[in-house]
């Protein structure tokens, strides 16, 4: 160690060894409601954990075709809520939901989940254009149309997304632009700001750490 | 350090030129630009883009120079009144609409020499008074 140069290289690799070591492997929380639950087992009981969890839906798509959660069975999804017409944070919402799109193309078990909360104009006809001109129109991208009813509570109590219909609004209606990451087990693992592009890049990280969650 | 000095002061002279040949027509359209980009970014952007390049198929790019040059006349009344009618730019069909938005005439003008010289397109000034003819014409 009487060369200054040694020295140092010796301690920059040890530096560098320590932190790739002490490195933790970046898990997403869990979001939602929790609740608890009994089960029995051999020798007594146990307690379990049950995380908040989207509940069965059933809505027509882009193609007029009834989906449901099947279509996202062993996919992880990234959904949100918006109107074709929506000129205030729906098109750079769907301007950073494309990128993630285009990044993901290729990968089967990533999917996107647009629901339209202009349940009077917004038919799977006008779904379907929109999604052309979007130049998104791809099964990998489902938009889906419903009742008021079903897609505003299943916003507002399942996604965490708040959505309502405002007469004052020159639009008539309001809503949040999350994008909420959803895993294989229906659970919400994260919500985005899609008009930030901070927040958006951030997306585009946390979907390879959710997905490596599930590779064995 | 002569030769410094003959360099600075060569700068110098070049620079002054350059200022004193800036007429008042020009400083104004700078302030224009400048409030315009603000007004833009506020207004426009979301759906536009940064650069102007809009979005898939449904919402037109601002980047088409000979739109910008031909519907000139036209642009105050799309801003303010909204637009319904199709539109071709770059040769692609747009036929979304654009909601009204009511912005002052000096707004309008600020706006407009912004994407008349911004994204590429070199227009020049628009005044208030062009503004107020133009939205006189209004179909």
């Amino acid at each position: 160690m009487n060369n200054p140069l040694h020295f140092f290289s010796a301690l920059l690799l040890g530096t560098v060894l320590l932190t790739a070591s002490c490195k933790e492997e970046r898990k997403l929380p869990i979001y939602g409601v929790r609740d608890t639950k009994e089960v029995a087992k051999a020798d007594g009981f146990t307690v379990d954990t049950i995380y908040q969890t989207i509940p069965d839906f059933k809505f027509l798509n882009q193609d007029s075709v009834m989906i449901t959660n099947d279509q996202f069975k062993d996919k992880i999804y990234v959904a949100d809520f918006f109107f074709t017409s929506c000129t205030s944070i729906c098109p750079i919402m769907h301007k950073n939901m494309k990128t993630l799109f285009q990044d993901f193309k290729s990968n089967p078990d990533v999917m996107f989940l647009s629901h339209t909360i202009d349940f009077k104009y917004d038919k799977p006809s006008v779904l379907k254009k929109y999604a052309q001109k979007l130049d998104v129109y791809d099964p990998k991208w489902q938009f889906v149309y419903g009742p008021k009813d079903s897609i505003y509570t299943i916003a507002e109590k399942s996604y965490l997304v708040a959505v309502q219909v405002d007469s004052n609004d020159r639009e008539g209606y309001v809503h949040q632009g999350f994008l909420v990451l959803i895993d294989k087990d229906r659970r919400i693992r994260g919500a985005y700001d899609g008009t930030n592009p901070e927040q958006v890049e951030q997306l585009r990280k946390d979907i390879p750490v959710l997905l490596d969650e599930y590779k064995k | 350090m002569r030769k410094l000095t003959i360099l600075f002061l060569t700068v110098l002279i070049f620079s002054g030129m350059f200022y004193s040949c800036q007429t008042a027509e020009t400083i104004q359209q700078d302030a224009y630009y400048v409030n315009g980009r603000d007004l833009y970014i506020n207004h426009c952007q979301n759906c536009h883009g940064t650069k102007g390049e809009g979005l898939g198929e449904l919402i037109p790019p601002l980047t088409d120079s000979v739109f910008m040059k031909t519907n000139k006349q036209k642009l105050a009344c799309y801003i303010k009144n909204g637009v319904s009618e199709k539109l071709t730019v770059h040769g692609k069909v747009y036929e979304g609409k654009m909601e009204p938005l009511n912005l002052a005439t000096i707004d309008l003008a600020q706006v407009i020499v912004y994407i008349t010289n911004g994204f590429g397109h070199q227009q020049g000034m628009y005044t208030t008074e062009q503004v107020t003819t133009d939205l006189g014409n209004c179909k």
